[in-house]
């Protein structure tokens, strides 16, 4: 750039370089720690191995808590895939009074602290007394996941043109054969990225989960419980490598789906922390 | 009527998209019902909850809720000088981590647009997206191995002489830990920041006379606040919501106001106090967000 001396682009190198470690020293610890043969955890370590790997993958606790995780992801994203398009059909297609408070009311789950949410909902679930249940986790995921498909599906729609619709509706197609074959396959790739995102954010949500889901694990309770009272440490740390593994999938393929839309900026993001 | 050709008879479904193509208002209406209704009888239901359950009390004998109206849960807030300290702790960890993120994330997001190739710009673009979308309970878990006493941090400082430093579950810990989870939330707003301001400012600045440091003090910063605050909000609001990292990170004076929260909704059981200290993030986030509205943020968002 202009303006910019040599000494100085160079500081900035070097700077960017720091960042970089900072930010991924940490998570090549995560890796290379699933394979920590030893049941201390002090660094450095004795040696490699996988034997964790297998008792892991037996370990009864662990499976329930991962199915449960599951389920929960699943039926919220699906949740959140109905309710999040629908709002983004409706704030594209119609000018009505409050349409600019709707991107806001739906981003307000991830961007109110964590607890608030969470709290809210538990004020909300003992008023009601219906107790806790996979329900209950769901109705927390999916009010935080709508805003992460509606954001993927209006950013779609806003770059497609409308002419289209209107071709088809001239040709003599109906509501529902438009939108089969023309405005469905437009945002389909919309559509599977904005509900891979929310699978990830659903699955790796701990904060408001707390305290919607009563005495049930789901995974990240499952680790935050064992890291808590330092028991079964060395299937943590395998867990822990598959969960990073599990949350960077879908979101590499979502990347892929979306390209040059913008859409993993940070309004779309906001993940984890429930927040 | 026997003729079954739409020409003369249109069938049930063309006269349902008929009738919803002439009344836009209805076909808005039906789509928006769906998810404003979620949003209104579950999400705003339960806020609308949240405040009336913290003007609730709990029998402290049998432990029962108590519907009388009481602002007893505010005055404990306030006289109790223990959840005074609590709330300006997590305040204050809060605005330092969001003034650390800032300084870090400056020179890099600049470098990256600014300086970097295209190549690299598009991989510096991946790195800071993986570590966002990674799975933050498990950042938060390895900065604990990190930081403990046999922990690889102490392990390096050993290495090149420099003794150790026993800075686990401390204050200390959980700035550089929340620092850390939240640095791409910030680096990814002023990243944009940049992007949208034209080459043809700072071409001006430097035809004027300006050097380096004078064009970015006078002409680049102003134009970035606003994206520095953007990326404030997620800072400052994800560390004063969090419970987590200073729960696991954090020593035993390091309670944050969602750990009081946590703690009252489980063992102490007494979710109306947990309610009332849950509306102080709250209402701090209000301030917040109406002073980020004044420097422009959401326009950055």
């Amino acid at each position: 750039m202009i303006g910019t001396s040599r000494l100085s682009r160079i500081a900035l190198a070097v700077w960017t370089v720091l960042i970089l470690l900072f930010l991924f020293v940490p998570i090549a610890l995560i890796v290379v720690y699933a394979f920590n043969p030893s049941n201390v955890q002090s660094w450095p370590l004795h040696g490699l191995s996988t034997k964790w790997f297998s008792s892991t993958w037996h370990n009864a606790e662990m499976r329930h808590a991962f199915w449960l995780s599951v389920r929960a992801g699943l039926i919220s994203t699906a949740i959140a895939l109905l309710l999040g398009s629908m709002a983004a059909f409706a704030v594209h297609r119609f000018r009505f009074f409050g349409r600019e408070a709707i991107s806001f009311l739906l981003v307000l789950p991830i961007a109110l602290p964590g607890i608030i949410t969470g709290m809210a909902l538990n004020s909300f679930i003992n008023f009601s007394g219906i107790g806790f249940s996979l329900t209950t986790i769901i109705v927390g995921h999916a009010t935080f996941c709508i805003v992460t498909v509606y954001n993927n599906v209006l950013a779609r729609l806003r770059r497609t043109q409308s002419s289209l619709v209107e071709a088809s509706m001239d040709l003599g197609a109906d509501g529902w054969q438009t939108f089969r074959f023309v405005t469905l396959p437009m945002i389909a790739t919309a559509l599977v990225a904005g509900g891979l995102l929310a699978f990830a954010l659903s699955f790796d949500e701990i904060v408001v989960t707390t305290f919607t889901a009563g005495a049930q694990n789901t995974l990240p309770i499952w680790i935050f419980g064992n890291i808590r009272l330092g028991q079964q440490l060395p299937q943590v740390n395998v867990v822990v490598l598959f969960v990073i593994l599990v949350s960077l999938i879908p979101v590499a393929l979502a990347r892929r789906l979306t390209r040059d839309t913008g859409i993993l900026r940070p309004t779309a993001a906001a993940p984890a922390a429930g927040a | 009527m026997s003729s079954t050709g739409f020409a003369d008879r249109p069938n049930a479904r063309m006269r349902v998209s008929a009738a919803l193509f002439r009344r836009p208002w209805l076909r808005g209406g039906l789509l928006l019902s769906g998810p404003l209704a979620w949003f209104v009888l579950i999400y705003l239901a339960a806020l609308v909850a949240l405040f009336v359950s913290s003007l609730w009390s709990v029998d402290s004998f049998t432990g029962n809720l108590v519907h009388t109206w009481t602002l007893n849960n505010f005055k404990t807030l306030f006289t109790v000088g223990t959840y005074r300290t609590i709330a300006l702790r997590t305040i204050g960890i809060a605005a330092a981590v969001t003034v650390t993120d800032a300084l870090l994330a400056l020179p890099f997001a600049f470098f990256a647009v600014r300086i970097a190739s295209k190549r690299v710009q598009g991989a510096l673009f991946v790195a800071v997206l993986i570590p966002l979308w990674s799975s933050y309970l498990v950042r938060v878990y390895v900065w604990r191995l990190i930081l403990a006493k046999e922990g690889v941090l102490n392990w390096a400082l050993g290495q090149i002489g420099l003794g150790s430093l026993n800075i686990g579950y401390s204050n200390w810990a959980m700035w550089i830990v929340f620092s850390y989870i939240w640095l791409p939330f910030m680096i990814l707003p002023i990243w944009s920041a940049i992007e949208r301001v034209p080459d043809s400012l700072i071409e001006a600045s430097a035809d004027l006379g300006a050097r380096g440091w004078r064009t970015f003090s006078s002409v680049l910063f102003p134009l970035i606040l606003p994206g520095i605050v953007a990326g404030s909000i997620f800072t400052f609001a994800l560390t004063l919501g969090d419970y987590i990292t200073p729960t696991l990170v954090g020593g035993a004076g390091s309670d944050f106001i969602g750990n009081v929260v946590y703690a009252n909704v489980g063992v102490a059981s007494n979710v109306p106090f947990a309610a009332a200290f849950a509306t102080v993030p709250l209402v701090v986030m209000g301030v917040y967000l109406l002073i980020a509205r004044r420097l422009g943020a959401f326009e950055a968002l």
